[in-house]
């Protein structure tokens, strides 16, 4: 199982919590999932009556982990002044780091998040940046103290899949000792178990599994699906070739011609 | 006083910020806050006094993916 900053987790399976029809269904889904940690954000609340009292009481009773994020930052300052208040309100030096340069694509801005994640990182923050599979800004985050990349595998949202599956590749054997989290773009358990083939840790979704007709079910086929995955990755499986391979022994064979 | 409250135009009678916060309904919530785009520790609370105009900005945990 993953270790993020020295934390073994339980579930390479994380889990958003937005977008789903009802709390109920939120609790079911990621019981379903088998997640040990979920996502959460921060947002503006009315009074003490407000929807964030009632949705907090909800993730503490589902016992898991919480990495806040920082959604919707698109400056160094929002997103280190949103990670600062996240750490006070949830009590964790851990902050999925979010810094959005292009809003149709929800694209990171790779030269503020850089940036962001090092003052983070240099203020005892544990940060877990949302990224592209650019390998030069990889390097330069975990130059800036991240231990953990989470680069996309399409847009927010999108349910395309890897999009570049090269690159996602490039960066896992360029990074064999960083906890490696596909995060984002994924639509369905075929693409969470691409990801796992490829030799990643993880992999965040929300979307996928909260948009789905009946999500808990989606959780469910998300969890085994990322279990597969990896269990090929680690069984070391066979290069694809161009051309047939016979598996019936040649040896022995009857001419009946 | 007049301040802007997340985005919205509200009337106090409180300057401090732990009081402003009780009398906007805020008592007992969980809660982190920030004034002008700076953050304010909860400890720090009580020794933060707004000002007329101040941008006081309360955030609560909400979903997110």
């Amino acid at each position: 199982m993953p270790t993020f900053y020295d934390v073994q987790m339980s579930s390479r399976l994380i889990v958003g919590t937005a977008q789903y029809p009802s709390p109920a269904v939120l609790e079911a889904a990621v019981e379903a999932a088998g997640a040990d940690m979920v996502t959460v954000s921060l947002r503006r609340e009315g009074a003490a009556t407000g929807g964030g009292q009632g949705f907090w009481e909800i993730i503490r009773g589902l016992g898991v982990r919480v990495l806040p994020n920082t959604a919707g930052c698109s400056t160094v300052k929002e997103a280190v002044t949103t990670a600062h208040m996240a750490r006070e309100l949830f009590d964790t030096p851990w902050i999925k780091l979010e810094v959005i340069g292009e809003e149709d694509t929800l694209h990171p801005d790779p030269f503020g998040l850089v940036e962001a994640a090092r003052v983070l990182s240099d203020d005892g923050f544990e940060v877990f940046p949302y990224c592209t599979e650019d390998l030069v800004v990889a390097d330069r985050l975990v130059d800036a103290g991240c231990r953990v990349l989470m680069p996309w595998g399409a847009p927010i949202g999108s349910g395309r899949g890897l999009n570049n599956v090269y690159g996602l590749r490039q960066l896992r054997a360029h990074f064999p000792d960083v906890a490696l989290v596909v995060d984002a773009g994924i639509g369905l358990p075929s693409h969470a178990a691409q990801a796992m083939e490829l030799g990643y840790d993880a992999v965040l979704m929300n979307t996928a599994i909260a948009k789905a007709g009946d999500p808990a079910l989606m959780a469910r086929a998300m969890r085994a699906a990322v279990g597969a995955g990896r269990e090929a990755f680690e069984a070391d499986p066979i290069e694809a070739g161009d051309m047939a391979s016979p598996s019936s022994p040649v040896m022995g064979r009857a001419f009946l011609t | 006083m007049r301040i802007v409250l997340n985005g919205e135009d509200r009337r106090l009678e409180a300057a401090r910020l732990d009081r402003a916060l009780e009398e906007l309904g805020y008592t007992g919530a969980h809660i982190a806050t920030a004034v002008n785009g700076e953050m304010v520790p909860r400890e720090a609370r009580a020794g933060t006094e707004l000002e007329e105009g101040d941008r006081l900005e309360v955030l609560a945990p909400l979903p997110g993916g």
